[in-house]
C-alpha cells in the first residue's frame, strides 16, 4: 500500500498533526516530514500508479517519471531549508500552512491527472495565503484575500477548463496539449496566472512582499514552480511561450530598478526569473527543458537564500526598505556573506548554480535561431546583476551607514542560508550532480572557455556602468514610494468605477422608484417566456457550457464581493 | 558613494580603489578576447570585446528608462490606503 501512497500526502497529513504537538516535538517533527516524503520518493517505481476509483473516473495520482522527480526533489528539499529557516518561529498556523503547501505542490507534480492536479491546484492557494494572513496586520490581511482571489480564480479556470476538454476529448489525462480549442486554452491561462504571464502577474509582487519573514521563504519556491512544471508537462513547444517568457524576463526588470522594498525587488527578479524557464519550455528542445527544469532548481535555491536573508534584516532591522537601510554589514557579517552568495548565483557568477542552468536556456534559444529572444535574454542576465545582484546586498548591507546596529539573525536562520549557499556554489562548481537528474540526457558543458569569458565580460562591465552611475549620481534615488502596476486595475480603477456607478444608482433610485417596480414586473414576463416550461433557455445544454457560466458567475461574484 | 553622506563600506581611499580594481578586472576580461578562439552563435558575438560593451550599455539604458518609468509610475506610499 505504501508504494501507492503521494509523498505530498505524507506532508498534508504531517502537517495536521502539527498542532497536537508543542515545543521541540512539534519543530522536530516539522523537519522529519520533508525528510520522510523524500524517503517516500526514493522508493517510488518509475511509472503511473496511485490509481484511484471515483464517480466512473480513473485517477491517477502518482505519475513518476524524469521531469516529476526532479521538481519532487526540489520541493522537498525547498520545504526542509524553510523549514529550518522557521525553526524560531512560535506560531502553530505558519508550520501547518507552510507544510502543507509544500505538500500540496508536491502531490500536484505527481499528479497523472487534471481532476488530481486541480484538487492539489486549488489546495496550494487556500493554504499558502495563511502564511499572509498570519503577519496578522491589516494590509496583509487585504493582501491575503488579493491572493486568495487570483489564485482560487485560477484554479476555477483551471476546472471550467478541464470540463470543457473532457467533454470534447473524453480524456482527462494530464499530458501534452494543444492550444486552439477553448478547454486547453483555459488550462493554459490558469496556469499563466499561477505562472505570473505578463498583466496577469500583479498578485505576485503584491503579496509575497507582504507575507511574514519566513513565509516568503515558502511562498517563492512552491506556486510559481509548479506552473512551470504544468507548462512542461502540457505546453512544452508551444511558440506562444517564447514570447510570452522573453516579455516576462525582461518587463519587471526595469520596475527592480526603481522600487524600493528589497523583498519586493526579490519578486519582481522571481519573475524575470521565471520569463526564462518559460522561454525554455516555449523552445521545447530536450537542452530548453533540461534547461528550464534545472533553471527551476537552482533559481529555487539561490531565491529562497535571497528571500532568507532579507527575512533576517526585516527580523531584525524591522524594515526591507533600501531608502532606511545601509551597513548592516557590520551587525550581520553572516547574512550579508549569504545575501552576496545569492546575488553571485542569481547573477550567474562561473562557479555559481545560475551559470550552469540559465545559460542551457540562452544557449537553446541561439540554437533555434531566435536571436530576439536571445538578445532579450542578454539584456535581462546583464540586468540581474545590476538590479538584483548588486543593488539587493548593495543598499541593503553596504552603501551610506544607515546607523541601524541589530543583533546577528537567529541560529536556525543562519544554519538555513548555510545549507542553501553551499548548495548554490555546490551546484555551481559540480554541474554534473544537477545534470544527472534532469528529464533527458545532458550533452551541454557550461565551462568552456568563450562562455567563461564573455559571461565576464558581459557581468564585470555592467558592474563598471552601476559603478559610474552610482558615482556620477545618475544612480535612481531610492525612495519611499509604490510602483503603479497592473493591480492598479482591481486595487484602484475598479473600486472607484463601481463606488461610482453605485452612487449613481442610488441617486436613480430614489427618483425612479415607481418606473424601476413597473419595469420589473415587465422583466419577470420577459423571464417567463424564456426560462418558463417552454422557454428557449430551460432546454438542456451541455456541461461545458454550464461550466463556462458558473466560471462567469463566480469570477463576476468575486470581483463584486471583494470591491 | 552615498550622496555625500558618512561611508559605510569604507572611506573615499576604499571606494577609489574598488573602483579601480573593477576597471582593471573589466580592462583585463576586456583584453582576453585576443587570447582564445570565441565559439559563437550569431555573427555579432565575434566582435572584440562584445559582449563587454553589451553589458556596459544594457545596463545604462536599463537604469535611465527605469528612471523615465518611475517618474511616470512613482506614487506617494499611502496611495492605496484609501
Amino acid at each position: 500500500m505504501t508504494d501507492m501512497l503521494s509523498p505530498g500526502l505524507i506532508l498534508i497529513a504531517g502537517a495536521a498533526l502539527l498542532p497536537l504537538l508543542r515545543g521541540v516535538w512539534q519543530r522536530g517533527f516539522m523537519l522529519l516530514l520533508p525528510l520522510l516524503g523524500f524517503w517516500q520518493t526514493l522508493t517510488l517505481d518509475p511509472g503511473a500508479q496511485g490509481a484511484v476509483e471515483m464517480f466512473g473516473v480513473t485517477l491517477t495520482t502518482l505519475r513518476v517519471d524524469p521531469l516529476s522527480l526532479v521538481f519532487a526533489y526540489i520541493f522537498h528539499l525547498a520545504a526542509l531549508l524553510s523549514a529550518i529557516y522557521a525553526l524560531h518561529v512560535r506560531d502553530t498556523v505558519q508550520h501547518v500552512a507552510g507544510m502543507a503547501y509544500a505538500g500540496a505542490a508536491i502531490g500536484a507534480v505527481f499528479a497523472g491527472d487534471l481532476i488530481t492536479l486541480f484538487v492539489y491546484w486549488e489546495l496550494t492557494a487556500i493554504t499558502s495565503v495563511f502564511l499572509i494572513w498570519a503577519r496578522r496586520e491589516e494590509k496583509s490581511y487585504w493582501t491575503g484575500l488579493r491572493y486568495l482571489i487570483v489564485q482560487v480564480g485560477s484554479g476555477v479556470v483551471l476546472l471550467a477548463g478541464i470540463v470543457i476538454h473532457q467533454h470534447q476529448s473524453g480524456s482527462i489525462a494530464f499530458v501534452q496539449l494543444t492550444l486552439g480549442e477553448l478547454g486547453p486554452t483555459l488550462i493554459f491561462l490558469a496556469f499563466g496566472v499561477k505562472c505570473a504571464f505578463p498583466i496577469l502577474h500583479s498578485w505576485l509582487q503584491d503579496s509575497y512582499p507582504e507575507a511574514t519573514v519566513t513565509g516568503t521563504v515558502f511562498l517563492s519556491a512552491f506556486t510559481t514552480k509548479l506552473a512551470v512544471y504544468a507548462l512542461a508537462r502540457s505546453f512544452a513547444g508551444t511558440e506562444m511561450l517564447i514570447w510570452i517568457g522573453a516579455t516576462m524576463a525582461a518587463f519587471p526588470i526595469f520596475y527592480a530598478v526603481i522600487e524600493n522594498d528589497l523583498r519586493r525587488v526579490l519578486a519582481y527578479s522571481l519573475i524575470s526569473q521565471l520569463g526564462y524557464m518559460v522561454v525554455g519550455v516555449g523552445i521545447g528542445t530536450e537542452l530548453a527543458l533540461n534547461g528550464a527544469a534545472a533553471h527551476a532548481f537552482c533559481h529555487i535555491l539561490y531565491k529562497a537564500l535571497l528571500f532568507m536573508s532579507m527575512g533576517a534584516v526585516l527580523l531584525r532591522a524591522g524594515t526591507v526598505k533600501g531608502s532606511e537601510l545601509g551597513g548592516l554589514y557590520k551587525s550581520m557579517p553572516w547574512t550579508a556573506g549569504f545575501c552576496v552568495i545569492g546575488a553571485a548565483s542569481i547573477s550567474a557568477f562561473p562557479l555559481f548554480s545560475g551559470f550552469i542552468s540559465k545559460s542551457m536556456i540562452i544557449t537553446a534559444s541561439a540554437d533555434g535561431g531566435h536571436w530576439v529572444v536571445w538578445g532579450v535574454l542578454m539584456f535581462t542576465s546583464a540586468g540581474a546583476l545590476h538590479y538584483l545582484g548588486i543593488k539587493v546586498p548593495y543598499f541593503a548591507f553596504f552603501a551610506h551607514d544607515s546607523g541601524i546596529r541589530v543583533k546577528e539573525a537567529p541560529v536556525n536562520m543562519l544554519l538555513a542560508m548555510a545549507v542553501t549557499a553551499l548548495l548554490c556554489v555546490g551546484i555551481g562548481v559540480f554541474p554534473g550532480s544537477l545534470y544527472a537528474i534532469l528529464p533527458f540526457p545532458v550533452h551541454y558543458a557550461p565551462y568552456t572557455a568563450t562562455h567563461v569569458i564573455t559571461q565576464l565580460q558581459l557581468l564585470l562591465f555592467s558592474a563598471l556602468a552601476f559603478a559610474v552611475l552610482i558615482r556620477f549620481g545618475i544612480y535612481p534615488v531610492q525612495m519611499k514610494s509604490v510602483t503603479l502596476d497592473s493591480d492598479w486595475v482591481y486595487r484602484r480603477l475598479a473600486p472607484r468605477a463601481v463606488r461610482a456607478v453605485w452612487r449613481r444608482v442610488s441617486a436613480l433610485q430614489g427618483r425612479y422608484g415607481k418606473v424601476a417596480a413597473r419595469g420589473l414586473n415587465h422583466l419577470l414576463v420577459v423571464v417567463f417566456h424564456y426560462h418558463g416550461p417552454d422557454g428557449v433557455l430551460a432546454r438542456t445544454w451541455p456541461i461545458g457550457g454550464a461550466a463556462l457560466w458558473v466560471l462567469i458567475l463566480l469570477g463576476g461574484f468575486l470581483i463584486v464581493y471583494f470591491v | 558613494m552615498g550622496g555625500g553622506r558618512k561611508h559605510g563600506v569604507g572611506e573615499a581611499s576604499n571606494i577609489r580603489k574598488v573602483f579601480w580594481t573593477l576597471g582593471l578586472l573589466c580592462a583585463a576580461v576586456f583584453v582576453a578576447d585576443a587570447f582564445y578562439h570565441k565559439h559563437v552563435h550569431f555573427e555579432a558575438e565575434g566582435w572584440f570585446g562584445v559582449y563587454g560593451l553589451f553589458g556596459f550599455v544594457a545596463c545604462v539604458v536599463l537604469v535611465l528608462a527605469a528612471k523615465l518609468l518611475g517618474r511616470i509610475l512613482t506614487r506617494p506610499e499611502d496611495y492605496y490606503d484609501d
